[in-house]
């Protein structure tokens, strides 16, 4: 019975192509709505968190925000070290200077940082050449630099530029090692950064000062993380008189689940949104049915006649609206597919769009959602139809 | 058998009841081949539509084949429509997106008979209406005699216990109408019970006997007192 149902309900959306489908146009822009916003998002998502993962989920970030008049020294974050908890410290300071090469006359904006040679340990940096910064270095405050692949390709014209000299604000620095590029990261070459030693970036802005305010410490396995941000906070508590509120420490979870729920409320705002228009297509679906059941009266009326329940003419509808519906939604995950290829083809290399499992079977059980509840008044109200009045209706 | 014992059918038409059938009675046996005359607004054809359990009687008694159709329910109604009455209307009411063949069989389908089964009477019934070949053609295709005839193969291929018939040549010239009171003649040949609905006397005369109506009324039933 159900067989012949979808067939009569084939007949009859193939018989007035165009009406069917405009009537389908609703459900199929909101269901390339749905996929196709709740997929961008969920692609921005995964490839924020492969950077934030990227970076090491066995490192904290500690910024003081009242160092109680009694700061914290770059021997302070020396002595961090001798925990056991604890593989490294380093301090971390930032400002903006005017990098100026002579040989290529290129003059750019870079990002300075002040650390120490545990740095590149803590955030797993790679070296393309030369070295990274030393001990030395800091204790003698030398004009020294380590610069990312971006600065050395685009300011200096090359990678190979260790011992090069390089002018950030007008004072000469030597460069000293170039961090090698990730391809799974385009900041590595998109940006320009440099480190110094902190002790160096002191001496090239009055931004910066000897008093530490942010400092990342590694612990000596994922494992130990939280025995290591215990280590922390009983030593900063201790020195900044058991004020909790005196720093704050932020690790990669932390970081990850604001992410998270950020992303989270943007996939549930536009999934709202096109939930909305999927709504307004079923309405659609609704009102074309109302049409058709009026128009289809002497038909319902002799079908009756010959021999056709309620049930019968219920199903008949109800089953042409769910198709109608799931014919829309069919439609509309193709079309989301084809245009997060021409995203994916035009846009950005950077993040993966593809269209996720999850966002389909959604899209498809809110189809047959709405296929029968915008199909159940039209097909009741077709099925109620008295044979007598149906046979007599002129149309 | 079609029995009727003082059925009454009343119609409010605003503020007037028309009788529409008044206190009619009835007897129709097995295998005849009557017909019901009378003129338009004599209450024929609400006498047909209560045969053909499309409605329902206001007050008495409706037997068909000994059965009382009284306080059936919808679907119970629809059940005996599609068991036993085979109707053939003045305007065919074939539907339109279905092909001929397809509009025979859907009876079928709603008596939920096998899909062999379906096909084999199909073509038997279109073979009997001399509609052999046309089983791909659309109502829209086909002359008005011919859809008639599919009409009728229609009604045939669901085997009723009878076929009722409200004007059938009403919109055919003569001389197709008389090829479908062939038909008619063929089909009672065989055994079948046909109720004829007509205002036309000259159709009504062919039937082995006829009922006249007038306001809702029973004048004449034709049967021979003896």
């Amino acid at each position: 019975m159900i067989r012949q149902s979808v067939k009569m309900a084939w007949k009859s959306i193939t018989s007035n192509k165009m009406r069917s489908f405009l009537t389908m146009l609703g459900i199929i822009i909101g269901v390339l709505a749905l996929v196709v916003l709740v997929s961008l998002v969920s692609g921005a998502t995964t490839s924020v968190t492969d950077q934030i993962s990227s970076m090491g989920t066995n490192m904290i970030q500690v910024s003081v925000t009242d160092d109680k008049d009694n700061p914290l020294k770059l021997a302070d974050i020396q002595a961090l070290m001798d925990d056991d908890e604890i593989a490294s410290a380093a301090p971390i300071a930032q400002t903006t200077a005017t990098a100026y090469y002579s040989a290529t006359s290129e003059e750019e904006s870079a990002a300075v940082y002040g650390t120490t040679g545990a740095y590149a340990d803590i955030m797993g940096l790679e070296l393309y050449s030369g070295r990274f910064l030393k001990g030395t270095d800091i204790d003698n405050h030398t004009n020294v630099v380590v610069i990312n692949a971006g600065f050395a390709e685009t300011i200096l014209g090359g990678m190979n530029v260790v011992g090069e000299t390089v002018k950030l604000n007008g004072v000469e620095y030597q460069i000293v090692g170039v961090l090698a590029s990730d391809d799974s990261d385009t900041s590595t070459i998109e940006t320009y950064e440099a480190y110094m030693p902190y002790t160096s970036l002191v001496r090239l802005t009055d931004s910066v000062s000897l008093e530490i305010s942010s400092f990342y410490v590694s612990a000596s396995s994922e494992d130990t993380l939280e025995l290591a941000e215990d280590a922390v906070t009983e030593v900063l508590l201790a020195r900044f008189s058991e004020d909790e509120d005196a720093f704050t420490i932020i690790n990669q979870s932390t970081i990850m689940e604001a992410m998270e729920s950020v992303t989270n409320t943007m996939a549930l705002l536009l999934g709202g949104i096109a939930g909305i228009s999927l709504l307004v297509g079923g309405i659609g679906i609704m009102n074309i049915m109302l049409v058709s059941v009026t128009e289809r009266t002497r038909e319902i009326g002799i079908r009756k006649a010959i021999g056709a329940g309620r049930a019968v003419i219920m199903m008949q509808f109800l089953i042409e609206a769910l198709m109608l519906s799931l014919m829309g939604c069919a439609i509309g995950i193709f079309l989301s597919w084809v245009t997060l290829q021409i995203i994916a083809a035009v846009g950005g290399d950077s993040m993966t769009y593809s269209i996720s499992m999850n966002v389909v079977w959604i899209a498809v059980s809110f189809s047959i959602f709405i296929g029968v509840v915008f199909g159940i008044y039209p097909a009741n109200k077709a099925a109620k139809k008295k044979p007598i009045d149906a046979l007599r209706y002129i149309g | 058998m079609i029995v009727f014992r003082d059925v009454s059918k009343i119609y409010q038409i605003g503020d007037t009841e028309v009788h529409a059938l008044d206190h009619a009675n009835i007897n129709i046996q097995d295998g005849e081949f009557v017909s019901i005359i009378g003129p338009s607004g004599s209450g024929k054809s609400t006498m047909m539509n209560i045969i053909g359990c499309l409605d329902m009687a206001d007050s008495g008694l409706y037997l068909l084949d000994g059965q009382p159709i009284e306080d059936y329910s919808e679907s119970e109604l629809a059940k005996v429509r599609s068991k036993k009455i085979g109707f053939i209307f003045q305007s065919f009411n074939l539907i339109g997106n279905l092909t001929a063949e397809e509009n025979v069989e859907l009876p079928m389908i709603y008596q939920r008979i096998p899909k062999a089964e379906r096909k084999r009477r199909v073509d038997e019934a279109l073979k009997k209406v001399k509609l052999s070949g046309r089983e791909k053609h659309k109502p829209n295709e086909l002359s008005g005699g011919q859809q008639q005839r599919v009409a009728i193969a229609r009604a045939i291929a669901s085997r009723p216990s009878l076929f009722l018939t409200d004007e059938p040549t009403g919109n055919l010239d003569s001389a197709t109408g008389r090829e479908i009171m062939a038909l008619f003649h063929e089909l009672h040949a065989q055994g079948n019970t046909i109720v004829l609905i007509t205002h036309d006397e000259s159709i009504a005369k062919q039937a082995s006997r006829s009922i006249h109506i007038l306001d809702g009324k029973v004048v004449d039933s034709g049967e021979v007192t003896s």
